[in-house]
Order: C-alpha cells, then structure tokens, then sequence
C-alpha cells in the first residue's frame, strides 16, 4: 500500500499541471468564441483560483512521493 | 476537559444558531439572484445581468477561503468566541444593508459596486464562521461524543438553506390575495425583506454568543502562554502541518463540497432550468428533501464516532459517483412531455399571443396553459418569427413545455430523488467538522482546519452549478454533461482518500 500511495505520487505531481493547461486551453477557446467581457472575466476568475490549487496538488503528490503519508 | 451534558447542548445550541443565520444570510442572495440582477444591474441585456449577479454569487464564495485565512488567524490569535461573534455582526451587517440599497434606476453604478462589496463582505464573513463554531464545539465535546455533537452544527448549512427557501416563498406568496400580484409585488420590493428580517435573527444570536465563554482548550492554551504567534506560518509553511491540509482538501472537502452543492442547488437548478418544472414545485421538492434528509446528519455524525469518519465520507462520495448519472437520467425522463403531447388535455387554457418587433422581423409567441386527467400540466410556447424579408419562409422554433406542473406520484418521486441526494450530502458532511478538528492542533486549529473547508466547499462546491451550466454550454448536446465535473472531483477525492487519510479517531484534541 505505501508503494502504491509512493508512486501515486508522481499521478498527482502531472495532474496539477494538466487540469491547469485543459482549463487555459478552454478558457482560450471560449474567450476566443466569445470575446465579451464576461467571458473574460468567468475564465479569468477560474484560472486565478485553481492556479494555487492545482500548485497545491502538485506539492501534495511530492509529499506522496516523498513518502510523507507512509504509515 | 469536556463539558457537563446540559452545558455542551447551550453551547451547540448557541453555535449552531448563529451558523444557521449566516448561512441562511449567504443563500438568500442566491437564491435571489434573478430579481436582484433585474434590480442592480443594467436591464439592457439579461444574460449580461444574471451572469454579473452569478458572478458576483461566484465572488461571495472565491473570497471565503481569504475569509478562513483572516478570521482563523484572528480565533487562534484571540480567541474562537470574539472571532465567530465578530463574523456574525458583519454577516448580518452585510446583510441588512443589501435590503436598503436603492436600485440601478435610482442611483446608477454605485447599485452594482455597493452589491458586490457587500457580497464580498458576506463571504468574507463566512469564510471565518464555520471553523470557528465547529472548533468550538469539538473543544466542548467529549472524544466518544465528538462527531455527534459536532454534527449538529453540520445541519446548519442545509438548514440555513431550507430557511432562506421557506422563507423566500412565504414571502413571494404573502404580498397579496391575488398570486400574480404578490409575485409582482416582490419582484418589486418584497425581495427585501427577507434581508432585513435576518437582523433581527442576529440580533439575538449575538446577544446569547456574548454570554457564552470561550473554548476550554483555547483559554487553557491562552492561560499557559502557548498560542501560536503567526498561525498562517505555522499551519501553511510548516511542513508537518501543511501535508495536513493537502491531504484535509485532496481527501476530503473537495469531494464533500462538490457533493453538497451537486445535491442541493445543482439539483434544484436542474429541476427547474432543465426538466422545466414551476418555479414554486422545483423549491418544495427541495425543500421536502431537506426536511427529510436533514435528521441523518446526525445519525451519519454519530455513527462516525463508532466506525471513524473516513469510510462513510467516502462511501457517501462512491454512492454519488455511482448514482448521479440514473438519479438524472430519471429526472429527465419523469418529465418528458411526449406522452403527454399525443393525448388530449382535460382543459386548455386561451391562446396568450405576444408579438414583438426586432430588426422589422415579427417575432410572436403564443402560449397554452395544458391540464392532464392525472394532474399533469404545463404551458406550451410557439415562436414564430415572419421575417421583413419575405422571400425567406416564417422560422418555426422548436415547441418549449414550460411552467411544468408535476403530479402527486411523480411530485413524490421528484421528492425522493433529491432526498437520496441529500443523503449522500449528509453522508460526506456529517462527519466532517470532527474529523478537521481531529486533524490539527488546538493553537493552529481554526486556521487549518478553516482554509480546506473553504476551498473544498466554497471553491470545488459553490462553484460545481456555475461549471455545469458552462459544461452544458460547451457540449450543448448531452444534458447531463453537468454532473461530469462533480463526478471527476468526486472520483480522485475518493482514491486519494481512500489510500491517504486515516480511519483512527483521536481521543485527544488538546494537544
């Protein structure tokens, strides 16, 4: 299990910054499609509060990966 | 260190009161926020007023988790009994204020910018309310009572929803005699009462917070000298802890916030915006659902101090992951007209023809109320548009069903599908304030255990109808395309908490 939960780690290290390039990409698209200001402003909002998020798992599937939650 | 038993049930009466009233504050804007966007917001595009009251919504709860940051700094530095009183005075505050705003005809911008400050103060207000009562509580409470007691200040939230409901359609329908008019009357100005009503509520609930003491645990910490000097470094920057909170968002109030709010506003988002069932149906189903539901918070808290907090968490996300899917494609399919359209209605109301002008073009919508022999009804809209330019043929729009009026059985059905929804919340919500509690220690407490409930619940949950109405707006094809984003979050909060987070119950929170 603590294997397991080690090399889980490394899944949680790429997702932080793979849900933050889906949601740039989107954001992009959908800005592009409707370029009006509260298209801007929803997407701008979303990224500026997932952004530290998606940092935060990153750092929590080093500590994984680190064997921090090793019991 | 607990406390006897008549004194515990003064003090999760007194918390949870006050926890109740904010929340009850923070939904009624909302559940509002339709008229308030006809109020505060330029008329000349509706879309552009209900999205900047949605995002204002939004707003209210993106600054919660600053509100955990500032409030919890403030309730481990003072104390947890001046920090969720000072909460409850700029909730309702906030509150009472949004009732007396002037509208945009009246005074221009400044209507919108009041709004959203005032909004901002509200989740600023919240961000710093439920760490501190549900710490307060656990601090009380016996280690074999903990998840019990504490899940008494879990009900609030689900109750203060169920009260700003009630109350908002008691007032819709009190105004006057005639329906149509009191509906007008407070679209008009009786929306404001039920701001206003809630100062009175805090009045009272400030007067019995001033005469509780503070958390035994705090004042012993406080008494030795031993309270944190800068919580924010010691609970964010310090290692030990800050794996912690990680672990507290990733493997448990993410999932539990998005399971929450896909329950509750989700669901009477759906009922009303997608299935098309009366504005007055689409709130009692929720409401019966709550009702109903609401006592097992309780039941799912105290079986938590048996069993541990961890599996009937995550047993109650796996149970929404699994059922999300056939509990909508039901509500879909209990709603569907097309049996209906082939059957002659036991009455039909006249022909309501409204024409418009736009562009020369004639756009005219005529539409008939229908009732079924079962008690089924709803409204059927033809649009119609005959164009300036004659050569090109008069445009048919696809006939709308609306205003739908549901029959006892399927009303019922309705009823129940929600309420297995709810459980799922009460399932991942019960247990919740005493397993934060039990994560952290007593100096650092309200801080840590604060910020990953506000980003789980205010970040992952406030905004799971705002995503789903954008998913559904992305891939206009598939209605439940919605639920993908619960589901997903759901799902990796389930895996990592599965493997991650421990099933032990700690004896001993004063440490």
């Amino acid at each position: 299990m603590n294997l397991l939960k080690k090399y889980l780690g490394i899944i949680w290290m790429l997702l932080g910054p793979v849900a933050l390039y889906y949601l740039i990409k989107t954001a992009l698209q959908q800005i592009a499609h409707h370029p009006v200001i509260d298209t801007k402003i929803q997407w701008g909002v979303f990224i500026a509060v997932f952004f530290p998020i998606a940092i935060g798992l990153m750092i929590f599937g080093w500590y994984a990966w680190k064997e921090e939650y090793k019991r | 260190m607990s406390t006897s038993n008549k004194s515990i049930w003064k003090i999760i009466g007194a918390s949870s009161v006050g926890t109740l009233i904010e929340w009850y504050d923070f939904y009624i804007f909302g559940s509002l926020a339709t008229v308030i966007a006809s109020q505060f917001f330029p008329k000349d595009n509706p879309t552009a007023a209900l999205l900047s009251t949605l995002a204002t919504f939004a707003a209210g709860f993106i600054v919660r988790p600053f509100g955990a940051l500032v409030f919890g700094r403030l309730g481990d530095i003072v104390g947890r009994k001046y920090t969720f009183l000072l909460t409850l005075i700029i909730m309702g505050g906030s509150t009472f204020a949004i009732g007396l705003i002037p509208s945009y005809e009246s005074i221009g911008f400044a209507a919108p910018i009041i709004v959203l400050i005032l909004r901002l103060l509200q989740g600023l207000a919240l961000g710093g309310e439920y760490g501190g009562a549900a710490t307060y509580v656990a601090e009380h409470a016996p280690a074999n009572k903990r998840g019990y007691y504490t899940s008494w200040i879990q009900t609030t939230a689900t109750l203060g929803l169920f009260v700003s409901l009630g109350v908002i359609l008691l007032v819709r329908q009190s105004l006057d005699s005639d329906p149509a008019v009191s509906i007008r009357k407070f679209n008009d100005w009786g929306w404001r009462i039920p701001f206003l009503v809630s100062i009175l509520l805090v009045i009272v609930s400030i007067y019995i917070r001033l005469k509780m003491n503070e958390s035994p645990l705090f004042a012993k910490l406080k008494a030795e000298g031993k309270t944190s000097v800068n919580p924010l470094k010691e609970s964010f920057v310090h290692k030990a802890n800050l794996k912690m909170v990680l672990l507290a968002l990733f493997g448990a109030t993410m999932g539990q916030g998005v399971v929450w709010y896909t329950g509750q506003f989700y669901a009477q988002n759906f009922i009303e915006t997608v299935c098309k069932i009366d504005f007055g149906q689409s709130r009692t189903i929720l409401i019966w659902a709550i009702l109903f539901a609401t006592p097992f918070f309780v039941v799912f808290g105290s079986w938590s101090d048996k069993v541990g907090r961890k599996w009937i968490m995550l047993g109650g996300m796996l149970l929404a992951i699994i059922f999300y899917k056939p509990i909508y494609k039901q509500f879909l399919s209990l709603s569907d007209t097309t049996a209906y359209q082939a059957i002659t209605p036991t009455s039909a109301g006249e022909p309501q023809i409204k024409r418009d002008t736009v562009a020369n073009n004639i756009i005219t919508t005529t539409s008939v109320k229908k009732i079924f022999t079962d008690g089924y009804a709803y409204t059927q809209k033809n649009v119609d548009t005959v164009f300036a330019d004659l050569s090109k043929p008069v445009a048919q729009a696809p006939v709308m069903y609306i205003d739908k009026k549901l029959p006892a059985g399927t009303y019922w059905t309705f009823v129940f599908l929600v309420f297995v929804q709810v459980i799922f919340v009460t399932m991942v919500y019960g247990p919740i304030a005493a397993f934060l509690v039990e994560m952290f220690p007593t100096r650092i407490r309200y801080t840590s255990m604060s910020l990953p409930y506000h980003i789980g619940n205010g970040v992952f949950g406030g905004l799971t109808p705002f995503i789903a109405l954008l998913l559904t707006t992305i891939n206009t094809g598939d209605k439940l395309v919605g639920l993908m984003y619960p589901i997903i979050v759901s799902a990796i909060c389930f895996v990592i908490g599965a493997l991650y987070v421990s099933n032990k119950i700690d004896p001993d929170v004063s440490d």
